[in-house]
């Protein structure tokens, strides 16, 4: 084939929602896929990405239909093909991957047999070829033992493994064309890494076009040729990636650029003194087996950490999915049991208080947590969840009070005082974040554990909340502890840094010294999976 | 799995202690068997002495549970707790009112019983697939939406209208299959076949609607379009992925019920006089024998427990992500 | 001076307008949340939704006329001081339904019949004795020529359908004056309110001159059970759902939250009762609870007391047998709540226990409480007929639709057959049970949150 012509190219798309009330969700959207080429299509969530990738090979669902506009692919448009001409373009000529691999994966066949699916659709193999050529594609994309894992299941491998599955299921029938549609998001940084080297290393040797849809500027920089910025439903810019990065010429774009965060600038890290202190902590969980359920292991999920935190500091700490971090800030707040070791308070003891006990400290320690969406009762107006803990903690205060701060409250994370009599339903993502943290402030708190608060955002509103929080920190002085996989919000924010690695700490120390200069070869493995765009 | 299933069977003790209490309590202590013998004699018009004799004759003249006046250890065996409701336990089922055997009867009812609920069971699950299936297939038409609501439309009829007006069309006015009775031979099929093919019919609404539903959760699941994206055709994704997915749910409800097959269908056996346990409990109940009802419940927890056990072993055949513990 | 009229107050009189009291709250507290306002304006957004709602709404209120009962002072003897209250309980619908209820034949007739359906010797004007149709006693008993039954018929419907009409219209103006929002599809609640009024306005005019229904064996009136039976069929679906509730919430909710030890005993409790088989347990508690009732008579001043006094057994022991399943949905539900965040920012604020289950999960469960409750319904009006077949449902004085099924039984066997009584029964059972599920499915899409989810993709 030759190089320059495009395999696939769209040309003026619209789709819109059944209900014709409603705007149309694309509006002519055109761009070309080049053998060889990766092409990114970026942008926040609601932009109309995923949808571009569904409408063109067809499979929207029921209630979205395409409007207007052509697919054309081998010279025929797709849209006026017959299904039974699409089921043979799709999976053989057109493969897909999508964000979440344990769902898109059948949970009761074996990754074997989904990948012999398509081997049995679109190819004559026998039997024995077929195998051969599944382990062969497992060997390629990475997978550890493929002649004993092609028989597990999809549950029994790690994500990053279910992710390469599907790239194989993908590439089982050598397509021209690879849709990936958010492939890593779903993923650990490192991990992350390896599968867009992956899907690098395949569109160089195999000539795939890629379609890379996300949300991430970063990975775009670090994946993409070509990029097409889209913003509600059009594409608003399209060009080469260095080109892009370089010079701008949308006020979005500029504001997606920007809205990646400074790696370069580091905050210093004083010496203050330490607020909370924990010493030898370990947060095991059992589990029970047998015919009398006696425990039979422990889960270490934090495994002997020694940590402190200054007076109007903020210490991230990061590390990836499972290795404890969020359950050593829940074991601060006393949400999970001790199992041993000390945390102390202002040099008091808090381990072993009482949940009375412990009610006099609840006003200094507060909590933010990742969700927007699940984090505030969707029965209770904004009023009563930001008053909750001021009137349960007794600050005695009449309810003429009460209301004076959460309006003042509210105008301190930038929303409006009528906000308070709405739902948590009626506010965005962004918004919701806002009054958890107007909730967090209400009673005061010296500490705040920040779990992963940024982290469903999309990147413009991370970076407001990121601000936010941090303004409250230097006007109110108050501490963090920030909770985060995401390494690149960590120089603007963080004061010190803690890596966790296992439900241990592997390396702690002022933030630009462990991120300029690492000592332990895990913290350079997470700091070299992070999407840069300054070179 | 074998720890799993001796822990599970360890567990059905106390339960069947505690439903064995129920039924005590339910038999014995709202109402003394004093008062049973009344009510069971003719409320105003019965003499002392007859009430002793009728109680002595059943076996319900000792105390409920602590005899104060037997020696020993008989003080708690010699009672109604020990030897009505213990005895359960070891299959001991005792004499009806009427002086019959019960463990002999339930045995030879079962077979009836079985000859009916098998059939229905099993073909009943297969048509409810077959039609939930065919309309999946059409899902988001009229077609769809024209069986949705026959469906509630069927369900909404009561049972006991399918019956009767199945026997009445079917038996009565076109005179295709008798009307009712029963012969244990292999010609026992032309008594069979209206009840059976009445209760498919009376099912299919609840059922079909169900299985509809979980075959069009499963259908959107993420697994689906990826199954589609490698080209699948549509009939195909149902079958090879839509199809077992959505079994693993409609195991929950349909192993369970297996075993409690053996205890019949009170409605169907008592209209087309099945001699199963169906109308074995129904004319216990309409006798007011309680030794009968009694045993049933005993029997009927033992095996819908036993059905809980079954469904767990199936859910680990068929789920490969489903590990017992 | 006594008064003309004796209240009989019934224990289910008091439990149906306590639970219609409480669901008017219940519905007013919803509807101050913007969500489940947005959720009912689902529901009733549809014509189904506002057609069947209207339907329920017309049985719910003959249950409820009905459940008013009061006994008549008899006519005074000369020279009583005391008045003394006849022996029959009435209801403020017997008031409605005017004299249908006393006009008793011999035995079976015809819809619309004006002779009998059994042939009886009789004597004719010269004495010779000869079999045949007898008239009835008061179908057409106004008529003063048989053969002018068809046109005063049709005079008659137009008069009972008129007054229904009319009722029908004033109602629709009401509505018309207390409704605001323009986008409910109010048109198809009034067409189904005048429908529904011109019907009864029909039954209850036509059908107190001729037997619309027919008559049963014992010669009642058809049409007029299957109307008493209606505040049966309502009260069951209600109060079984409701008495269970208080029990399967506290129980539920409190498993699913405490975890440990509470979660096991109230496992247990669900595991031992739903492993009973339902029908024996439904079965042996009502025979308990007759012989209870039966010996002891002083306990019940007329013989409606006992019946009433049956049912709510009957509600009960339902409730019983159908409370594991609501308990084990809510026990589920609340260990999901209680990990999300929003219980834990509570827990971090240190609200106390008793707060946190009142604020955060009750109100996060209503839903599913909401749902068990209109999908119950259907199940429960049902199951009556069958429990009243096998001589385990209400009490045989009792009016019920499953009654008038067993009683007729064997009736369709008869040649020619005698339809009329099955067919009554389950018209108006199958009229209610149809619109609670139609009803109960778009409760159910509004408010679970799987299928709302599922709309949303």
């Amino acid at each position: 084939m030759d190089n320059s012509a495009p395999v696939l190219s769209v040309e003026n798309l619209s789709v819109c929602v059944n209900n014709p009330q409603q705007d149309p969700i694309l509006r002519n959207v055109s761009f070309q896929l080049n053998p060889g080429e990766i092409f990114a299509l970026v942008g926040e969530s609601g932009s109309g990405k995923s949808v571009t990738s569904l409408a063109a090979i067809r499979l929207l669902p029921d209630a979205l239909k395409v409007t207007q506009g052509k697919v054309l692919f081998d010279g025929a448009d797709l849209f006026h093909s017959t299904e039974r001409e699409m089921t043979a373009v799709r999976g053989n000529r057109v493969a897909m991957i999508f964000q979440e691999a344990l769902t898109s994966l059948n949970p009761v066949q074996k990754v074997g047999v989904q990948i012999e699916e398509a081997l049995l659709l679109h190819t004559q193999l026998n039997a024995r070829a077929r195998r051969e050529k599944i382990i062969d594609l497992l060997s390629e994309v990475g997978l550890p033992h493929p002649e004993t894992r092609i028989d597990w299941y999809p549950h029994q491998l790690s994500g990053g493994q279910q992710q390469r599955v599907m790239i194989a299921i993908a590439l089982a029938c050598e397509p021209d064309i690879l849709i990936a549609d958010e492939p890593t998001t779903a993923l650990d940084v490192t991990i992350q890494k390896q599968v867009l080297n992956l899907i690098r290393t395949l569109a160089r040797t195999r000539q795939l076009a890629v379609l890379l849809i996300t949300h991430d500027m970063g990975v775009v920089r670090e994946t993409a040729q070509r990029v097409g910025v889209m913003l509600r439903g059009e594409i608003i810019e399209e060009g080469n990636c260095e080109q892009i990065f370089r010079h701008p010429q949308q006020e979005y774009t500029r504001r997606l650029i920007a809205s990646l965060p400074n790696q370069d600038n580091f905050l210093p890290s004083e010496q203050p003194d330490h607020l909370l202190t924990i010493k030898g902590l370990k947060v095991h969980f059992p589990l029970r087996k047998g015919i009398l359920q006696r425990i039979h292991v422990w889960t270490k999920a934090v495994d002997d950490i020694d940590l402190h935190i200054g007076r109007g500091e903020t210490l991230a700490l990061v590390g990836e999915s499972g290795c404890g971090k969020t359950t050593t800030g829940r074991a601060i707040l006393r949400l999970d049991q001790i199992t041993s070791g000390t945390i102390s308070y202002n040099n008091q003891h808090i381990h072993k208080l009482s949940r009375r006990g412990m009610l006099p400290l609840r006003r200094r320690i507060q909590v933010i947590f990742q969700d927007p969406y699940s984090s505030m009762n969707p029965r209770m107006t904004v009023q009563r969840i930001i008053e909750e803990g001021m009137v349960s903690l007794k600050m005695d205060l009449s309810h003429e009070q009460r209301e004076a701060r959460v309006i003042e409250l509210l105008e301190r994370v930038k929303l409006e005082p009528e906000h308070r009599f709405r739902y948590p339903h009626e506010f965005s993502g962004g918004q919701r974040q806002r009054i958890a943290i107007a909730r967090a402030l209400a009673v005061s708190p010296e500490l705040i554990i920040c779990d992963e608060p940024t982290s469903a955002l999309d990147v413009s509103t991370r970076a407001e909340v990121l601000s936010l929080l941090q303004e409250l920190q230097n006007e109110l002085g108050v501490s963090y502890l920030f909770i985060t996989h995401d390494l690149s919000i960590i120089p603007q924010l963080a004061h010190r840094v803690a890596v966790m690695k296992d439900g241990k700490i592997v390396e702690t120390g002022a933030t630009e010294d462990v991120l300029t200069k690492p000592r332990q070869n895990y913290t350079r493995e997470l700091l070299s999976a992070v999407p840069r765009c300054q070179e | 799995m074998l720890a799993y299933i001796i822990r599970r069977l360890l567990y059905a003790i106390p339960i069947l202690i505690g439903v064995n209490l129920i039924t005590f309590i339910l038999f014995f202590v709202v109402n003394s068997p004093q008062d049973i013998a009344r009510a069971h004699l003719g409320e105003k018009y019965v003499t002392q002495d007859a009430i002793d004799h009728w109680v002595k004759e059943k076996g319900y003249d000792n105390p409920l549970i602590y005899n104060p006046n037997a020696a020993g250890f008989s003080k708690f065996t010699d009672t109604i707790f020990f030897h009505k409701s213990l005895s359960l336990f070891t299959f001991d089922f005792g004499q009806a009112d009427d002086g019959r055997d019960i463990t002999t009867d339930v045995r030879t009812r079962m077979g009836p019983s079985l000859a009916l609920a098998i059939p229905t069971f099993i073909v009943g699950i297969w048509v409810n697939i077959c039609v939930a299936l065919i309309i999946v297939m059409f899902r988001g038409t009229r077609l769809d939406k024209a069986a949705v609501v026959l469906f509630v439309t069927l369900m909404s009829i009561s049972g006991l209208f399918y019956i009767i007006g199945g026997q009445y069309l079917v038996a009565t006015l076109w005179k295709l299959v008798p009307i009712s009775g029963y012969q244990t031979s292999l010609s026992a099929w032309k008594f069979l076949i209206l009840p059976v093919a009445i209760g498919i019919v009376s099912g299919i609404g609840l059922g079909a609607r169900w299985y509809r539903t979980l075959f069009l959760e499963a259908a959107d699941q993420d697994f689906a379009r990826t199954a589609r994206a490698k080209g699948v055709s549509e009939l195909a994704v149902l079958f090879r992925h839509v199809l077992p997915n959505a079994l693993l749910p409609i195991l929950t409800g349909v192993v369970v019920v297996i075993p409690t097959l053996f205890m019949g269908s009170l409605l169907m056996e008592a209209f087309f006089g099945i001699p199963g346990l169906g109308s074995y409990m129904l004319d216990a109940i309409r006798a007011q024998d309680f030794a009968i009802v009694r045993t049933m419940v005993f029997v009927g927890s033992v095996l819908y427990i036993i059905g809980l056990i079954l469904t767990d072993i199936s859910y680990t055949i068929a789920d490969p992500r489903v590990r017992l513990n | 001076m006594d008064m003309m009229l004796k209240p009989v107050i019934l224990w289910t009189d008091v439990l149906i307008w306590l639970l219609v009291i409480s669901i008017t709250l219940f519905l007013s507290q919803l509807r101050k949340n913007p969500e489940s306002r947005e959720q009912w304006h689902q529901v009733f957004s549809s014509r189904t939704g506002m057609v069947t709602f209207v339907i329920i709404l017309s049985y719910i209120a003959i249950a409820l006329i009905d459940s008013l009962h009061f006994r008549k002072a008899l006519p005074p003897v000369p020279g009583q001081n005391t008045t003394y209250y006849s022996n029959t309980v009435n209801s403020v619908l017997d008031i409605f339904l005017g004299e249908m209820g006393e006009t008793k034949e011999r035995t079976y007739s015809a819809p619309f019949s004006l002779k009998s359906y059994a042939k009886e010797n009789m004597t004719d004007e010269s004495g010779h004795i000869y079999r045949d149709y007898p008239d009835l006693k008061y179908a057409g008993s106004h008529l003063s020529d048989n053969s002018d039954f068809s046109k005063d018929l049709l005079i008659q419907s137009l008069k009972g359908a008129g007054k229904g009409l009319f009722i029908g219209l004033l109602l629709c103006a009401l509505l018309k004056v207390f409704t605001h929002r323009q986008d409910l599809p109010w048109s198809s609640a009034m067409v189904t309110i005048l429908l529904v009024c011109t019907l009864l306005g029909w039954l209850l005019h036509v059908g107190n001159l001729y037997h619309v229904l027919g008559t049963d064996k014992a010669g009642n009136d058809t049409l007029y059970h299957s109307i008493k039976g209606i505040r049966t069929g309502v009260l069951i679906g209600t109060l079984a759902t409701l008495i269970m509730m208080p029990i399967a919430i506290t129980l539920g909710i409190c498993a699913g939250y405490f975890k440990g030890w509470v979660d096991d005993v109230v496992q247990y409790l669900y595991t031992t009762l739903s492993s009973i088989p339902g029908i024996l347990l439904i079965a042996a508690a009502i025979l308990q609870f007759q012989v209870f009732i039966d010996l002891n008579p002083d306990f019940f001043e007329v013989g409606l007391e006992k019946a009433d006094a049956r049912f709510l057994g009957l509600c009960f022991i339902l409730g019983i047998t159908s409370w594991a399943g609501l308990c084990r949905l809510l026990r589920a539900e609340t260990l999901k709540i209680s990990q999300l965040p929003y219980v834990q920012a509570a827990h971090a604020f240190g609200v106390s226990q008793v707060g946190i289950l009142h604020r955060h999960v009750l109100p996060n469960v209503m839903h599913i409480i909401l749902i068990t409750f209109v999908l119950d319904f259907s199940g429960l009006v049902l199951a009556e007929a069958v429990l009243s077949y096998i001589g385990v449902g209400v009490d045989s004085t009792m009016p019920s639709w499953g009654n008038m099924i067993n009683l007729a039984r064997t009736e369709m066997s008869r040649e020619p057959v005698v339809w009329w009584n099955l067919i009554g029964a389950f018209a108006f059972m199958f009229t209610l049970v149809l619109a609670a599920n139609l009803f109960s499915d778009l409760v159910n899409d509004a408010f679970n949150p799987k299928k709302r989810q599922e709309r949303g993709a």
